[in-house]
């Protein structure tokens, strides 16, 4: 075992980030054990998105030291990528393309087995409309297929901004193996449920104006706490 | 890199097949543009300097069309961040991208400059067509290569449609120049005349030179 493998999924400290003047993120420290859950809270602009690109090596820290998976970014970032799965407001697929051919691309990108396309299309109950281009799917089912993916790859770290956003109740129990506890993989989670998210979490951190309001376990945290952030 | 290359460049051959978004607006604006010549030279037919004038301005004009297109869909549908968190050399989507514009520009040309040589070109061009391939395959690279650079450069900005010709005319002139004094002699009045090596050798070096500075620079693209 190598000193990355034991390390954190996340270990954050002080990460500052700027867009020119506006700061966007300011002081985050905290540290996720591999395996379990970070819910990040807070109002629209309050930062988060912005954590999740920073940790999915988007985004260059301007302030602090972020280490992801044991890796220092954005140093060693070439090797934090394929180990990260990033589900973001954008499904990031090509509409042009069935949901089948966009998996083969990014199995191909990730030098993954084609055929793993399919079953996370059967597991997520998408294999009959797979063949059809992405922009004749509805929105769940566009999301489904970014969840597929998310985690075509089997990230370490599942990074996932509104993973149920536009999914029915049976979509959203179909993905819960790939992207719920059940995944046994670390997780950065982004929600507006804070009920939902507070059930999830190990850990929780609550975003104002891009600056820590409330980091602490979930079992230490109130969900009256949490929507004090939305106020 | 070999397999991020090869995905790329499969996966926006299938999206220009289900879509045709570039090669036939820019097949399209080259026969137009033809046409266009032909009235407004007020000549039946060109040749020479003239002739290998008119074929390479309109080719370049139809190149930029595909240069603005190039990036669109990384830009609009989120490919760059799908690029990004794979585990691949950046590189990769300069020579993938690179690679498409060079295919683009050689199934254009296919039909454009038969096109051409119907319409505008007084002297049958069928004895040089080895010597006019050369030419041909060595300012399309040249163009891909320039062509990819800046395209990368447009699409991180909101008027690409109008910063992206302005980037490359201006970078495409020496390509244009070559291009064009070394078809020149090919499509003479007379005959077709020798290949120009001189000019051959500019082409060369043009395509190695943007290469180079292509391959120095393009990470910094696509970093935030």
């Amino acid at each position: 075992m190598t000193n990355a493998d034991a390390a954190p999924a996340v270990a954050l400290h002080e990460l500052g980030r700027a867009y020119g003047d506006r700061v966007a993120l300011d002081g985050v420290t905290l540290e996720l054990p591999r395996g379990a859950t970070l819910a990040v809270f807070g109002a629209n602009g309050a930062g988060k998105t912005t954590l999740l690109r920073v940790l999915a090596t988007l985004l260059r820290p301007h302030r602090g030291d972020v280490a992801v998976l044991g890796r220092a970014l954005p140093r060693e970032g070439w090797a934090v990528r394929g180990q990260v799965g990033l589900l973001a407001h954008d499904p990031l697929l090509y509409r042009d393309l069935t949901a089948r051919e966009n998996l083969r691309f990014h199995a191909r990108l990730h030098d993954v087995d084609e055929a793993r396309a399919g079953e996370l299309l059967e597991a997520v109950g998408m294999t009959r409309r797979a063949d059809e281009p992405l922009h004749s799917l509805s929105r769940g089912m566009a999301q489904r297929v970014a969840i597929c993916r998310a985690v075509l790859h089997r990230p370490q770290l599942l990074l996932l901004d509104e993973p149920l956003a536009n999914l029915d109740p049976g979509a959203a129990d179909a993905v819960a193996p790939l992207i719920g506890r059940g995944a046994g993989v670390a997780r950065v989670l982004i929600s507006h449920d804070v009920e939902l998210g507070l059930a999830e979490a190990d850990l929780v951190l609550g975003l104002r104006g891009g600056r820590p309001a409330v980091c602490a376990p979930a079992t230490e945290v109130a969900a009256a706490d949490l929507r004090g952030l939305y106020r | 890199m070999r397999r991020a290359v090869s995905a790329v460049v499969r996966k926006d051959l299938l999206v220009e097949l289900r879509t045709g978004e570039a090669v036939p607006s820019m097949l399209l604006f080259s026969i137009s543009t033809f046409v266009l010549f032909h009235f407004a030279l007020n000549a039946r037919s060109v040749d020479g300097d003239l002739a290998a004038g008119v074929l390479w301005v309109t080719l370049l004009f139809a190149a930029v069309l595909g240069i603005v297109r190039l990036f669109v869909a990384e830009r609009e549908q989120g490919g760059f961040d799908g690029f990004l968190l794979a585990p691949v050399d950046r590189t990769a989507l300069f020579v993938a991208k690179a690679a498409v514009l060079f295919l683009f520009l050689a199934a254009v040309e296919l039909a454009a400059v038969p096109a051409f040589a119907i319409l505008l070109l007084g002297p049958s061009p069928w004895d040089a067509i080895p010597e006019l391939v050369v030419v041909l395959v060595l300012a399309d690279l040249g163009i891909a290569v320039a062509g990819t650079l800046v395209g990368a450069l447009g699409i991180q900005t909101r008027t690409r449609e109008l910063i992206v010709p302005i980037l490359a005319l201006p970078l495409l002139i020496p390509l244009a120049i070559a291009a064009a004094r070394a078809t020149s002699p090919l499509l003479e009045a007379a005959g077709a005349g020798a290949l120009p090596g001189r000019w051959l050798v500019v082409l060369g070096l043009y395509d190695l030179v943007f290469g180079l500075l292509a391959f120095a620079v393009f990470d910094f693209l696509l970093e935030d």
